[in-house]
């Protein structure tokens, strides 16, 4: 993480000043602990949110979540904490604590597009109401209690327009969502996704747990994106108690971060070539696939690496057996996925099912904030590993890989050449991993009240966990900003102008998981 | 571009047959593998520290503090109890075919120390004989990570290959002989669990996948679901882990069949050999 400087902080103080026309309380300013190490902090009156989003976004600073949660006696008052990315510059969290009895704030998705999914959960789960959002059903839960409104679809209307209703139970093995179609013909006019449907009460659940207890519960947000979770849940406790993993852990971490990575994005390509029907890639790709989860498994004992990363560095150190022959392992899947995937773009027929199809414009992916494949696909730069490097990645070169046509031929091209960055990342890590100890106990308890904040690059995108702690070392409120709940809407949004049967094969070139965004 | 098709179709042929022979052959194992928790009673002093660090409180404690059992359907295999320990009485075994009829028989007193294979060699005769030559499976996810649905996914890749034991996944609830169910069953997909299951044919089987559909897993007491599925669907056969690996999967599949026959002998009946 860069370190803050202090004329950032002072200059972008004036600026809020400025466009707040009254000065931050002087007690609110800069950063309130020193567990927050680079993050500012700012708290505001509800009337005071919009334009201090403005000014921070006049210094091109992104979305990066908003979270609702209550606090005082039972938690009875509540408040939202919006955070922002400064570019090259340190995060910056706006809280806006609401008055009790009303717990109206006004809305910031006109502003901030990108939030408009974070304001409707923050209403489903904890009651605070976004005044003028735009689209305030509900979200998270399904079966609101009267008198709230009950879920309608959004359809289009006229002549010869039908709608088509899919899911939420799919006709394979995908997890659950609800998709309605308003089509003419084949082509489709609008989108209305609904998901949610594999909501287990996450955030809520941990309250009140500690650290320990709460990473297995974390860690399972989503059962392909564990070491993505574990990282940036381990990075927000260790930013909280100040505590440095030793050298083997924060090494181990990125060996672990690019295993998960190749295994997803060579799944990936193979289930886009299932979104075409072109079985020989599925089932070449699929093959090695099951290969880098075998090699997850000499290395963890868990084919998906779940129980390994942990606050303060690693609970299970790597098997030394099976970093033995990992570098020259990966090598060969990844010059076997190399080939397969040159035959695939030779490919005419499967080549032309991709190109110019679920087109995401660069303007449209900065707009919803997408992350990822998806952003990169689009022309869009943002890579956590290269913004903001934690752990091993501050001393290692991530090669930047782009696109710019935004279409599932994009993403395919960018997932294809993400997989040979990350083998080569492990190959380079296997042969030097450190010995030394795999992890170090925290430095000390965390502040009850403080805030950790902490991110990790995952095979969707930034994964961001907000971590508020509360007494005894125990976990007062979590927030998980997983990069599918942040890119969700903009499948939703490429949709229209496609065809109703493409859907499936955009859907697969975004390949988000469900899970991670219903948590 | 023919010489990019012939290319195509000799890619395949270079390699040697990568499909496994399970449940013939033993399931593909790695030294580091987290199979079920053994106890070494010998070593047991009693200090109930594993019970403590189990985050899903899947080990009974005796009166002495010894372990009295442990429960695989509440196991995520994550080894804390093994790492709690101070007495290293606990280590992760290599047994991962854990599948049971019964959710008692999954709570078992010092689980031993060897897989007893359930099934033989026979199995693939037994499959094609008594569901007719096939058993048609309809995924369901009623709330999972996706864990345990990618492993659903890893039986039809080319190494657990499914379709060579006459087992197939179907699009459909109405053409299942199989529900095959991940997850802890979310308040949001009840309705749909519940309809999903209405919709498949008579007689029907259902195999709850994973911690979290036999009892919730680590999502155990969330208001916003419930502790596995069975209180939905009744469950034929639960297959532990998180996830249970694909060869997990498949031998859970072919103890369905075996029970679904005894217990229920139109399944039998239904369909002649």
């Amino acid at each position: 993480m860069p370190k803050r400087q202090e004329s950032t902080s002072e200059s972008l103080g004036e600026k809020l000043n400025d466009a707040l026309g009254r000065p931050v309380p002087a007690s609110a300013r800069g950063v309130i602990d020193a567990a927050d190490d680079g993050d500012l902090f700012f708290a505001l009156t509800p009337a005071q949110l919009g334009p201090a989003i403005a000014a921070l976004q006049g210094l091109g600073a992104s979305h990066v979540m908003l979270v609702g949660f209550g606090f005082g006696k039972a938690g009875k008052r509540l408040a939202v904490e919006e955070v922002m990315a400064i570019p090259n510059g340190p995060l910056a969290r706006l809280r806006v604590e609401l008055p009790a009895g009303d717990p109206t704030y006004p809305s910031i998705t006109k502003l901030v597009p990108a939030a408009q999914w974070d304001e409707r959960e923050a209403h489903d789960l904890h009651g605070i109401v976004p005044a003028g959002h735009p689209d305030p059903r509900p979200l998270v839960v399904h079966d609101p209690a009267p008198p709230a409104a009950p879920f309608k679809p959004f359809v289009a209307h006229g002549d010869g327009v039908y709608q088509l209703p899919v899911g939420p139970i799919h006709a394979g093995i995908i997890e659950p969502g609800h998709f309605r179609f308003s089509a003419v013909g084949e082509s489709v006019l609008y989108l209305d996704a609904r998901l949610f449907y594999t909501h287990r009460g996450l955030e809520h659940l941990v309250e009140g747990r500690t650290f320990a207890e709460a990473l297995p519960i974390v860690e399972r947000a989503c059962g392909v994106c564990t070491v993505t979770h574990a990282t940036a849940f381990s990075r927000a406790v260790e930013r909280l108690t100040r505590t440095v993993p030793p050298p083997r852990a924060r090494l181990a971490r990125v060996l672990l971060a690019e295993m998960e990575r190749l295994y997803n994005h060579v799944g990936d390509l193979g289930n886009i070539c299932a979104g075409v029907g072109f079985n020989f890639g599925t089932s070449r790709l699929g093959w090695q696939k099951e290969r880098l989860l075998r090699l997850n498994e000499a290395l963890t004992g868990h084919r998906y690496l779940m129980g390994v990363v942990a606050p303060g560095g690693l609970r299970l150190d790597l098997d030394e057996r099976g970093l033995v022959g990992l570098g020259a392992a990966v090598t060969e899947i990844e010059h076997e996925v190399r080939s397969i995937v040159r035959l695939l773009v030779r490919s005419d027929g499967f080549m032309n099912r991709l190109h110019g199809l679920g087109v995401l414009s660069r303007a449209e992916a900065m707009r919803l904030g997408v992350l990822g494949v998806a952003a990169r696909a689009s022309g869009l730069a943002g890579d956590l590993r290269r913004d903001r490097p934690a752990d091993g990645y501050s001393d290692l070169q991530v090669a930047q890989i782009g696109a710019s046509t935004g279409d599932v031929a994009a993403r395919f091209h960018v997932r294809a050449q993400e997989a040979a960055v990350s083998a080569a990342l492990i190959v380079d890590i296997a042969g030097r991993l450190p010995a030394g100890p795999m992890s170090v106990a925290l430095a000390r308890e965390a502040r009850p009240g403080a805030v950790g904040l902490a991110g990790a690059e995952g095979p969707r995108g930034a994964s961001w966990l907000w971590l508020m702690a509360g007494l005894n070392g125990r976990i007062d409120r979590l927030h998980l900003r997983s990069a599918s709940f942040a890119n969700w809407p903009a499948v939703a949004s490429v949709v229209p102008g496609n065809l109703v049967p493409d859907f499936p094969l955009i859907n697969k070139s975004f390949e988000l998981c469900y899970a991670c965004t219903d948590r | 571009m023919p010489l990019d098709l012939v290319r195509r179709l000799l890619t395949p042929l270079r390699d040697p047959v990568a499909t496994s022979r399970y449940p013939e052959a033993a399931p593909l194992l790695q030294f580091a593998t987290r199979g079920m928790p053994e106890i070494d009673p010998a070593l047991c002093d009693g200090s109930g520290e594993c019970a403590e660090a189990c985050p899903t409180e899947a080990i009974e404690l005796g009166i002495s503090g010894a372990i009295r059992a442990i429960d695989a359907g509440r196991c995520i295999f994550c080894s804390a109890c093994v790492i709690a320990c101070p007495k290293g009485a606990l280590s992760m075994g290599s047994r991962v075919e854990l599948a049971a009829a019964d959710r008692t028989e999954l709570i078992k007193a010092a689980p031993p120390a060897t897989s007893v294979r359930p099934l033989d060699g026979q199995v693939r005769r037994q499959v094609l004989s008594r569901m007719g030559r096939s058993l048609h499976v309809r995924h369901l996810d009623a709330g999972s990570c996706n864990g345990c649905d990618w492993e659903c996914a890893a039986l039809l890749n080319p190494y657990h290959d499914i379709q060579r034991l006459g087992i197939d996944f179907v699009a459909s609830p109405r053409h299942a002989d199989l529900l095959l169910v991940t997850g802890v069953m979310t308040r949001n997909l009840e309705e749909a669990a519940r309809r999903t299951y209405e919709a498949m044919p008579e007689p029907r089987l259902v195999v709850a996948v994973g911690a979290c559909a036999i009892s919730g897993g680590v999502f155990a007491g969330s208001p916003e679901a419930r502790d596995g599925i069975a209180g939905v669907v009744p469950v034929d056969v639960f297959v532990p882990g998180c996830p249970p690996r694909p060869e997990a999967l498949i031998e859970a599949l072919l103890k369905a069949i075996e029970l679904g026959r005894a217990s229920r002998p139109e399944v039998a009946a239904a369909r002649p050999e």
